[in-house]
């Protein structure tokens, strides 16, 4: 449609203005009741990851022969019986909550590292360019179709299964997602009139770069990175399952899916609940996602902060 | 009452949005006739589009909504049609080209198949279409027509593709054609030639002509009746000879005075020290020579503009003295000491006295800072400028300065109209207290009204704060009441420089005088010896 | 075009060699085959002559120089696991592959493009709304719980279709059904944007202008247009593909390129990882080339 028919932008209402940011993230969420709840879920599940092994690792960790394989909805052994017990009788409530912590702090890690690294050698190749960007972008190439599964065994076998390596190994494996993201997005914006402003105002590359660059790109990459923290997940969860992953006593969703592969005809509980705490989580985060790109936007926040109204 | 071809009558169209209700057009009534031109003049925002797109059915419902009236083609009120009715109308009595050419049409079909599908979607054979399309591709003047109709939209010039918008349109001789700002993006010149083009094939087809346009000038060179509106509603009908001298709605009046290129011009101003003078300017793109060697001066406090249509390398001038690119050859230079040859520190310094405004505000703005950080960030850059405890007061100030209220200072950029956003940039360029400020097309953007506003202001910063402007624009009346000269340039080169009175009463270039003829007046008496003018330059 | 395919090719040259020294050398990291190919008790000497057979005695350098003479007629050594030359294990396994790929690529995109298109044209509407949702669960589980889950399900409990191995067309079932949900998740999601973009274009309101029926503005304007991005995005799920979809291939018995990997990693068959890395680029390079030709036919903008 031409100009007339586009509803001229009217400033909004200035108490929307005052408000603190906080508060205004917030009722921009409640906007979105999926997001919202997406948002819940996601902080019970962090709730558990702090606390979790605290509360309930004994609980975890106990072995109890005559839960063995116990069914779910079974409040009679307790409640913490209430989704059912493994292979040696553990409360399985108990230990998708511990395992929680493990999981998630696997993926955030993964995520952090990749996106910091991936985000600063992006902007390098994408603002400086030249023979360092050729450069940044063909090891980024390699790093892409170099394959994890490999990546994976040999840092098991060179060091440890441990979380700290399994976050490495992720982490090595997404950078090329953010730095090719960041370049691509440093290419456009560059160019943009605002940043040409800058420069002709006389503003250091450093300025250029962390006050006109990095905040126009940043709410893209936080959307990225929420979308693959749940890729992540996946993408452990399928190495622990694979056996180059974690290894028990420690224990993630991934993990104890796999180890519930083997009961899968007898008790389809153990391997069921890891697994839908997975969907679940991933699913929270692709909702959560989708939110912050709207509302990380300012020219498309007032969609939610009018109230629950969609509009397409 | 005789029958109107097509005549609205008490027309309401409401939009639902997510901010509620708006009322985009309230009680709209007009009627055009065959053989006639009647031009919808009005701002955007006026609502001057939606009556057209409630004729051809192009409003989505819902959000929008037609509250109440009539649209009555042939005495048929078309509202009451079912949607197969409408359609058939569509493209087969009725017509409509619009703005912006090259992004309504289809990029990957090639044009020739697009004219024809006119035909074929009301029946006609294939064949039959194709021949159609060839006919009509060489009657709007398109060379080659069996090329052109195997080509892609982006393959051609903005000229020719509203050219082939109009083959389009006319495919099966309508009876009615809405053109919906058919020249807004084009040159002068081209603007010329695709009304005179739409004026020639109503004469032979004798079909109405709907034009809707914010121009004056437009009005007063095509049109036999015109409405003007204002906010949805019709604020004024009348001949645009009516009009223009008597004009009673205090709307159209400013309209009116809004327009450039009416008042007094400038006296010449005795040379002095030139500020900045450019030697020998080049500029090559691999092979393409953008700019070939520009020599001009700008003089302190004066006000240089440099006019030209799209591909004249007037911006490369602009981005080459401010070195946003590198000149391929040739000096700048500032005071005397060459801006070219400079190492980045060094040019730090000299950017302060230096700023640019550029062509459109909603880009040059960052989006994501506050209208306080967009203002301030020239003192965190040069921070000898200004001590921070008082950068608040001295941002209120600026922006009371362009016109805009202080408390303005905590919003962001999307939430200013684009004459406000305009206000802001030209704000931040006077944060640094510059000697020269170089307005990259800064007006062409805006409503006409919002032009002459923005052109006041930068006449009053030259007035009062002694700052000299390099003012580039496509369009000569823009520059004629605020340049004190005037440098015309055409293909990278320049083709005529000196004062405002010598450029624009007595032009000795053939280049300038066709530019010249080609500007659109909104007199209609002055617009029609104009005319005469150009016909004579022509032949 | 010449020069973007050329320029392309270069670029993946350089990093196909960059990754095949970095595999060749990394993946010795992970251990001595010998530990693994003979028996516990197996005697020094036996160990040092099946280190000799494999040329694994000799410094690392060396070997190197060695593999990248013999690349050059084209020999890409043996397999250890298997005493077969390993591209030949590669080939096989990757033709599993590549038929699964194709297969299940090609039923994504229908359905993609069929229902992604059918939520735009009822933006908002239930049906809108439950494809949304359904493609967001797609694009967010798990694929080895889907698969054991589809085994429980289909395979044990219903009896439908075989739990693994191949043979049958029934085999395929499964794997296929399990490969099919993210991709497909994600290019609803896609197929929706751009179609919903195509049909609020400018050159839609032209057609419409022009009296165009509603079917060709779908079929003729929008939906070539659209089809743009989606195309970026079929390349990329088929890429993910092509490098051979580990889990369910493990899951299922389904003896693809990804499988092969997996084994051959755990089991030190160094020449087995090399010739299929080199493979799947090769595979992916000629996969993004289609790609790029099926763009430049869509759209004439590249081609000029």
């Amino acid at each position: 449609m031409s100009d007339t028919t586009t509803v001229p932008a009217t400033p909004e209402p200035a108490a929307m203005r005052e408000r603190p940011a906080l508060l205004r993230l917030g009722s921009m969420l409640w906007a979105d009741k999926f997001a919202f709840a997406a948002a819940l879920l996601l902080l019970a599940m962090i709730g558990c990851a702090l606390v979790g092994p605290w509360l309930m690792g004994d609980a975890a960790g106990g072995q109890n022969l005559r839960a063995r394989n116990a069914p779910p909805f079974d409040l009679s052994r307790g409640w913490l019986y209430v989704l059912g017990g493994d292979a040696l009788g553990r409360p399985l409530l108990a230990r998708i909550v511990v395992a929680a912590q493990n999981t998630l702090l696997i993926a955030a890690g993964a995520v952090v590292f990749s996106m910091a690294i991936g985000t600063t050698l992006g902007l390098i190749a994408g603002y400086r360019g030249g023979w360092t960007g050729e450069v940044i972008m063909r090891t980024a190439d390699v790093i892409m179709s170099f394959p994890s599964l490999l990546l994976a065994v040999i840092v098991l076998y060179m060091l440890a299964p441990s979380v700290a390596n399994l976050i490495l190994v992720l982490a090595i494996t997404r950078i090329p997602i953010y730095l090719r993201t960041t370049r691509a997005e440093v290419l456009e914006v560059r160019e943009r009139m605002f940043v040409q402003a800058a420069l002709v105002m006389g503003a250091s590359t450093p300025r250029i770069v962390f006050r006109h660059i990095l905040p126009v790109i940043l709410p893209t990459l936080l959307t990225i990175a929420t979308l693959d923290f749940a890729f992540v997940m996946l993408a452990e969860s399928a190495l622990s399952f694979l056996g180059i992953g974690i290894q028990a006593p420690e224990i993630t969703w991934g993990l104890m899916v796999s180890q519930g592969r083997q009961y899968l005809t007898s008790a389809w509980w153990l391997a069921f609940w890891p697994g839908l705490a997975i969907i679940l989580t991933t699913m929270s985060l692709n909702l959560l996602s989708g939110w912050m790109r709207v509302a990380l936007d300012p020219t498309q926040r007032w969609r939610l902060e009018i109230g629950g109204k969609r509009n397409g | 009452m005789a029958e109107h071809l097509l005549e609205l009558r008490d027309l309401s169209v409401r939009f639902h949005t997510a901010r509620g209700p708006v009322q985009a057009v309230q009680g709209v009534s007009w009627h055009l006739d065959r053989g006639e031109t009647l031009a919808i003049l009005g701002e955007s925002g006026s609502g001057k589009s939606v009556s057209a797109s409630a004729i051809m059915n192009l409003i989505d419902c819902p959000p929008g909504e037609i509250t109440s009236g009539q649209i009555l083609f042939e005495g048929r009120d078309l509202l009451t049609l079912g949607a197969e009715a409408r359609r058939d109308i569509n493209g087969r009595r009725i017509a409509m080209i619009f703005q912006d050419p090259l992004s309504h049409l289809n990029p990957v079909y090639p044009v020739g198949r697009q004219i024809a599908e006119t035909a074929t979607a009301h029946g006609t054979p294939a064949a039959q279409a194709r021949g159609r399309a060839r006919e009509l591709i060489a009657r709007v003047g398109l060379p080659d027509p069996d090329a052109a109709m195997r080509k892609y939209p982006h393959q051609f010039s903005g000229g020719q593709r509203q050219r082939l918008m109009i083959a389009m349109a006319l495919a099966l001789k309508p009876d009615i054609l809405i053109a919906d700002e058919p020249t807004t993006a084009l040159d002068v010149t081209v603007q010329a030639e695709v009304l005179s083009l739409l004026e020639e094939l109503q004469r032979e087809t004798g079909m109405g002509l709907l034009l809707i346009t914010h121009d004056l000038g437009v009005v007063a060179e095509i049109a036999d009746r015109a409405v003007v509106m204002e906010g949805g509603r019709i604020v004024e009908t009348g001949t645009p000879h009516d009009l223009y001298h008597n004009a009673t709605h205090p709307y159209t009046r400013k309209l009116i005075s809004a327009a450039p290129g009416r008042g007094e011009m400038r006296a010449d101003r005795s040379p002095v020290t030139p500020l900045l003078s450019c030697r020998g300017l080049r500029k090559e793109y691999g092979g393409f020579a953008a700019l070939k060697g520009a020599e001009f001066d700008v003089m302190p406090g004066e006000c240089l503009a440099v006019v030209g249509e799209s591909g004249s390398g007037k911006s490369t001038v602009a981005r080459l003295v401010v070195r946003l690119e590198e000149a391929s050859a040739g000096q700048a230079l500032w005071k005397g000491e060459d801006l070219l040859t400079k190492t980045p520190r060094e040019m730090a310094a000299v950017r302060r006295q230096l700023q640019m405004v550029f062509q459109d505000p909603t880009q040059s703005l960052n989006p994501r800072m506050s209208v306080y950080e967009i203002i301030s960030e020239a003192w965190a850059i040069h921070r000898e400028v200004l001590p921070k405890s008082r950068w608040r007061a001295r941002v209120q100030e600026l922006l009371e300065q362009v016109g805009l209220k202080p408390e303005h200072a905590d919003r962001y950029p999307h939430q200013f109209s684009g004459g406000q956003r305009q206000r802001i940039a030209i704000a931040r360029a006077l944060a640094l207290e510059p000697e020269l400020i170089i307005c990259d097309e800064a007006v062409s953007a805006l409503d006409v009204s919002i032009q002459a506003q923005v052109i006041q202001l930068l006449g009053r910063l030259r007035d009062e704060l002694g700052i000299a402007f390099v003012f580039i624009a496509h369009d000569l009346p823009v520059v004629r009441d605020f340049a004190d000269r005037v440098l015309v340039m055409q293909q990278g080169e320049i083709v005529e420089q000196g004062s405002v009175r010598q450029i624009f009463d007595a032009p000795r270039e053939p280049y300038t005088q066709r530019l010249l003829a080609a500007g659109l007046d909104p007199d209609p008496e002055v617009q029609a010896r104009r005319r005469a003018e150009r016909l004579a330059l022509q032949a | 075009m010449q020069r973007m395919i050329g320029k392309r090719a270069v670029s993946s040259l350089i990093s196909l060699v960059g990754l095949v020294v970095l595999v060749f050398f990394l993946s010795r990291l992970t251990g001595d085959p010998a530990a693994l190919y003979l028996p516990i008790d197996a005697s020094e000497e036996m160990r040092q002559n099946f280190r000799e057979i494999h040329g694994l005695n000799d410094p690392l350098l060396v070997q190197f120089g060695r593999y990248v003479g013999d690349l050059a007629v084209l020999d890409f050594g043996e397999s250890i696991r298997k005493a077969r030359p390993a591209i030949e294990v590669v080939l096989e396994g990757f033709a599993w592959t590549l038929q699964l790929a194709l297969i299940t690529m090609t039923l994504v995109t229908v359905a993609a493009v069929v229902l992604g298109s059918l939520a735009a044209f009822r933006v908002g509407s239930l049906f809108d709304r439950l494809a949304s949702m359904l493609s967001l669960v797609g694009a967010s589980a798990p694929d080895f719980w889907i698969a054991i889950v589809a085994i429980v399900v289909f395979s044990v409990g219903l009896g439908w279709v075989p739990t693994s191995g191949t043979g049958t067309v029934w085999h395929w079932i499964l794997p296929i059904a399990v490969l099919f949900i993210r991709p497909f998740g994600l290019i609803v999601q896609v197929v929706r944007g751009a179609m919903l973009t195509a049909l609020g274009s400018a050159y839609v309101k032209t057609a419409r202008a022009k009296g165009v029926r509603n079917r060709p503005i779908i079929f003729v304007h929008t939906l070539r247009n659209a089809m743009l991005p989606v195309i970026t995005v079929i390349g990329d799920q088929a890429a993910a593909l092509l490098n051979g979809a580990v889990v369910v291939e493990t899951i299922f018995g389904f003896p693809g390129v990804g499988k092969l990997m997996i084994d051959s990693i755990l089991q030190r068959d160094f020449n087995v990882i090399l010739a299929a890395i080199m493979v799947t680029a090769l595979a992916i390079f000629v996969m993004n080339l289609l790609i790029d030709i099926a763009y430049a036919l869509l759209d004439p903008r590249i081609r000029t």
